[in-house]
């Protein structure tokens, strides 16, 4: 018998409306492990940007469900296929989401940065352009009281310099 | 067959989702878009550019030529913006 818990549990997604603790996400993946070796995080915060002097007040994030938590764990195995990793979970947010709050989660464990650092990026460039999620920006004084976030070319070219996932 | 759509696809549509009789001529995902697009109204004003909506069917991405099959479900939305 291994002491690791159970394969289910070191790797896995999760979309929620409620926010999450990124140290909490970590302690949980790594608790009485002692193969891994670093263990990276990047969260996603909503920016409190201002355009044509208006701030924006909200962000609401819309999503595909069903479909989003299946992108999501294609994407995080297709990492597990790329990188040796311990373990690694994907968090996002919908709804409604305020200045400073969080929106996306990603923690990759592996026995060696490298693979976790790499995991990180990849997994976060991914995310941008294919889980089914929107954002719609709540900027009150604008003519549309908000308009839709549109997708940067920028994410694409991130997301690309991957290589195709397998499909 | 079921239809969803997404972002400001649902707002222009009207609605989050449909039930849609598929003639049978209509084979691809591009086809759906046009014959979509033809009921005019909130479908035109979604589907006026097509280049920029994207599909999935039965919750996978597909490209407009995709046939749609025996898919059950497609869903049509803009570029993702998650993240």
């Amino acid at each position: 018998m291994s002491d690791s818990p159970p394969a289910d549990d070191l790797f896995g997604v999760r979309v929620q409306a409620e926010d999450f603790d990124a140290a909490a996400e970590i302690a949980a993946l790594a608790q009485g492990r002692t193969d891994i070796g670093a263990v990276v995080t990047f969260s996603g915060l909503c920016r409190a940007d201002v355009k044509d002097g208006l701030p924006l007040a909200a962000l609401h994030l819309e999503h595909y469900p069903g479909m989003a938590e299946a992108e999501m764990e294609r994407i995080l195995y297709e990492a597990r296929t790329r990188w040796p990793l311990s373990g690694g979970r994907v968090v996002h947010r919908f709804g409604r989401i305020v200045p400073g709050e969080n929106i996306v989660l990603v923690v990759t464990a592996s026995p060696h940065r490298g693979a976790a650092f790499a995991a990180a990026e990849f997994l976060m460039d991914w995310l941008k352009t294919s889980a089914p999620f929107w954002k719609k920006e709540e900027r009150p004084g604008a003519a549309d009281d908000g308009a839709w976030v549109e997708a940067k070319d920028a994410d694409d070219d991130a997301a690309l310099r991957w290589g195709s996932p397998s499909a | 067959m079921k239809v969803l759509y997404f972002a400001w696809l649902r707002e222009r549509v009207g609605v989050p989702e449909e039930e849609v009789e598929v003639p049978a001529e209509v084979r691809t995902v591009s086809e759906l878009a046009a014959f979509l697009r033809a009921k005019g109204g909130g479908h035109a004003h979604a589907f006026d550019n097509p280049a920029v909506v994207r599909a999935a069917l039965d919750r996978k991405h597909v490209k407009p030529d995709a046939p749609l099959g025996a898919a059950r479900e497609i869903a049509f939305f803009p570029p993702m913006t998650g993240g």
